[in-house]
């Protein structure tokens, strides 16, 4: 064990980034400590996208940004899931399992997007085979723009989607 | 085989006269008629030994009443890609399926039907690939240029019916699309009896697009731009290809130095990928600690991208005719730097893993994909140089690698371990030939190169991708605006190895196997 952190340590290049880093992180960490009690578990849902953002939303949870340290997890099912993280433009075929994902999660729930495609298409605007956004077929209350958003972005966005989250 | 013995031979054995042959740079396009498109398809495939590589039609129906079909091969030996080129008129859209004899060009022929409603006739498969019945109502073909879309789609009340496999306790097991990790859509159908998978159904499209429409009508710069969107993970190579087939279609000469970034750029790419995906074959069978390593080398090889091109998976970095990574001898170092923190790790990584006997139990022998069938199936790139095929776009159309020591990498088994241990030698290779060629950089002359002019033709760019050939084919119109593009990833034949390379496995074994691929969903769905 001791090993890998000594690996990790001298691997690591420090910079702005991850100095900035821990002081969101703690911020996120307290303010999920007061509104979901220790954690909150995020499902993603990949409704079309080419893939780069599910690459950045991996790299939040290596141990250079470590998101799980400041309370966020990544489940394998709805039925664990305080909300659901969606990336994607919504491709028709996908259209129906975004919809029922929604529907498996126990309530209460929400919705955050991530990517410029899941906010209306982006680049996939227009094209006859998208349904153009997430917020067309679930609510959503939080959009993390970039193509694709950087692992620093998501957990900065994810601190501001839990800071302006209403009580339901 | 020289081509001129190529051309020889082709001519005697179809009777064909001269002129039926068009050639343009590496491309050699063969009119043929209905009558004879199959046989010369038959005849290329062989005497090639190539898969059909792509194969699209584009629709001229405005201008020539016709819809025009292409079937390419790769000429390994002859270096050159060869198309059959076939009209087939608006009021009868048959044309002599080939899939019935080459396999690997199935698929290509379910998408030509689906797209532009020609019927391929005696496929033994005609199936909608994409378009899935469940949403898409009949009639609608999207790459028609006077398509129009549906009115009402979803709710057809149509739906797709798996493959049965019956037999005593025999139980099938439904996975996606939405799967359990963060990854891309599709649904993997397994029938299983006890333990062994008997039968793997692959249903993808679930991250289909329209890319191909959305291409038409955009100008080069912009489509450009987009082509990186094709494929997240292998944003670079797709825009790579893509600017080497406007090159190739409007004649535009490239700078060495140009060249060299591109390559530098590839490499990169597939370091980054190769590193993560033998962190994730690590992981999948819970092996996290080497796992987690993995992830801080990839990590400090996106932020190096960051750093030459303001962006972690190098997008923006490609133009027509321009592509500069490697700035400065600043840059250069930084570059270097980083590489040989990233070797040291990878060597720790290799050494970590091969010395774990539970780690090599698991991946040895497990998910084997046999040459033979790899072969028919037209599986490229790492799938198939790791079952014992010859295929690298880097050796058949060497370009700037010649100056590098290069070397092709290939398994012979098939298995995951093999896989694993092509990635690795891969890795070796690409950070020694992204050495090699920083040093060639030449930072002297200020090599600005004006903005290309675009002119109408068409082009087509491969590209050795990490994953396989990335294959685009633009035809651009007159105003400089993109008429028809057709994009082939490696994914798009190759998710079949996958049900393949499952057979007698177990499903808890399913994620290495599939990982030990990590074929690009969104690259096949297009």
């Amino acid at each position: 064990m001791n090993n890998i952190i000594n690996i990790a340590n001298a691997r690591i290049q420090k910079g702005i980034v991850t100095e900035n880093l821990d002081l969101i992180g703690s911020k996120l960490k307290t303010e999920i400590q007061k509104k979901f009690a220790r954690s909150l578990f995020l499902r993603e849902v990949d409704t079309g996208s080419c893939g780069a953002c599910e690459s950045e939303i991996i790299s939040a949870i290596n141990p250079v940004y470590d998101l799980q340290r400041f309370g966020v997890d990544f489940v394998a099912s709805p039925r664990h899931a305080d909300a659901l993280l969606v990336t994607g433009p919504v491709s028709l075929n996908m259209s129906l399992a975004l919809k029922r994902t929604y529907e498996a999660m126990p309530s209460p729930k929400f919705v955050i997007t991530a990517g410029d495609c899941a906010l209306d298409g982006g680049p996939f605007k227009g094209s006859y085979y998208i349904e153009g956004g997430v917020s067309k077929i679930i609510p959503v209350v939080f959009h993390i723009p970039g193509c694709p958003p950087k692992p620093i972005d998501l957990v900065l966005a994810l601190l501001l989607a839990v800071k302006n989250l209403k009580r339901s | 085989m020289k081509y001129l013995e190529f051309k020889i031979a082709v001519l005697e054995r179809t009777g064909l006269d001269e002129r039926a042959f068009r050639e343009s740079g590496s491309e050699i396009y063969i009119a043929a008629n209905l009558e004879n498109f199959h046989g010369i398809c038959l005849l290329l495939h062989s005497i090639l030994s190539s898969p059909v590589m792509l194969y699209f039609a584009e629709d001229n129906v405005k201008t020539s009443g016709v819809y025009t079909l292409r079937c390419g091969f790769l000429g390994k030996k002859i270096q050159r890609w060869v198309f059959v080129v076939v009209d087939i008129p608006k009021d009868n859209l048959n044309f002599p399926a080939i899939s019935k004899d080459i396999v690997s060009a199935q698929l290509f022929e379910r998408e030509i039907k689906e797209m532009f409603g020609l019927i391929p006739a005696g496929s033994p498969d005609v199936r909608r690939l994409r378009l899935h019945d469940e949403v898409w109502p009949d009639g609608y073909f999207p790459l028609r240029k006077e398509f129009v879309k549906p009115e009402k789609t979803n709710n057809t009340g149509k739906y797709y019916v798996f493959d049965r496999i019956e037999g005593e306790g025999v139980f099938e097991v439904p996975v996606g699309p939405v799967h359990a990790g963060i990854i891309g859509p599709g649904h993997f159908r397994f029938s299983v009896a006890g333990e062994p998978i008997i039968n793997l159904e692959l249903r993808l499209g679930f991250a289909h697009r329209g890319a191909e429409k959305l291409f038409e009508g955009k100008s080069a710069k912009e489509a450009q731009i987009f082509s990186e969107c094709i494929s997240g993970d292998a944003a670079f190579a797709h825009s790579l290809a893509f600017s080497l087939a406007v090159e190739q279609a409007a004649g535009i000469d490239v700078k060495e130095n140009v060249k060299i970034n591109r390559a530098i750029g590839l490499e990169l790419e597939r370091i980054y990928n190769h590193i993560n995906d033998i962190g994730g074959m690590a992981i999948d069978v819970a092996f996290s600690y080497s796992s987690t390593l993995a992830s801080i080398v990839k990590e400090n090889i996106l932020r190096l991208n960051e750093k030459l091109s303001k962006h972690r998976y190098l997008k923006g970095s490609n133009g027509v005719g321009q592509c500069a990574l490697i700035k400065d001898k600043e840059s250069r170092v930084c570059l270097l730097e980083v590489l040989s923190g990233a070797k040291t790790d990878i060597d720790l990584l290799k050494n970590i893993l091969f010395s774990s006997v539970s780690f090599m139990d698991k991946v040895d022998t497990t998910g084997t994909l046999h040459r033979k069938t790899a072969e028919d199936f037209g599986v490229t790139g790492l799938a198939g140089r790791a079952s014992g095929l010859e295929l690298d776009l880097r050796r058949v159309f060497p370009g700037i690698y010649e100056k590098t020591s290069f070397e092709i990498i290939r398994g012979d088994k098939g298995d995951v371990l093999s896989r694993l241990n092509v990635r690795f030698n891969e890795l070796a290779v690409a950070l020694r030939v992204i050495t090699e060629l920083s040093g060639q950089i030449n930072f002297s002359g200020k090599e600005d190169s004006p903005e290309a002019i675009i002119i109408s033709g068409t082009g087509l760019g491969a590209v050795e991708g990490w994953r396989g050939p990335i294959i685009y084919w633009v035809k651009i119109g007159k105003e400089g605006k993109i008429e028809r593009c057709k994009i082939v990833d490696a994914s798009f034949n190759n998710w079949q190895a996958l049900s393949c390379c499952v057979h007698g496995n177990i499903i808890p074994d399913f994620p290495v196997c599939n990982k030990s691929f990590d074929f690009s969903y969104s690259g096949g769905d297009l």
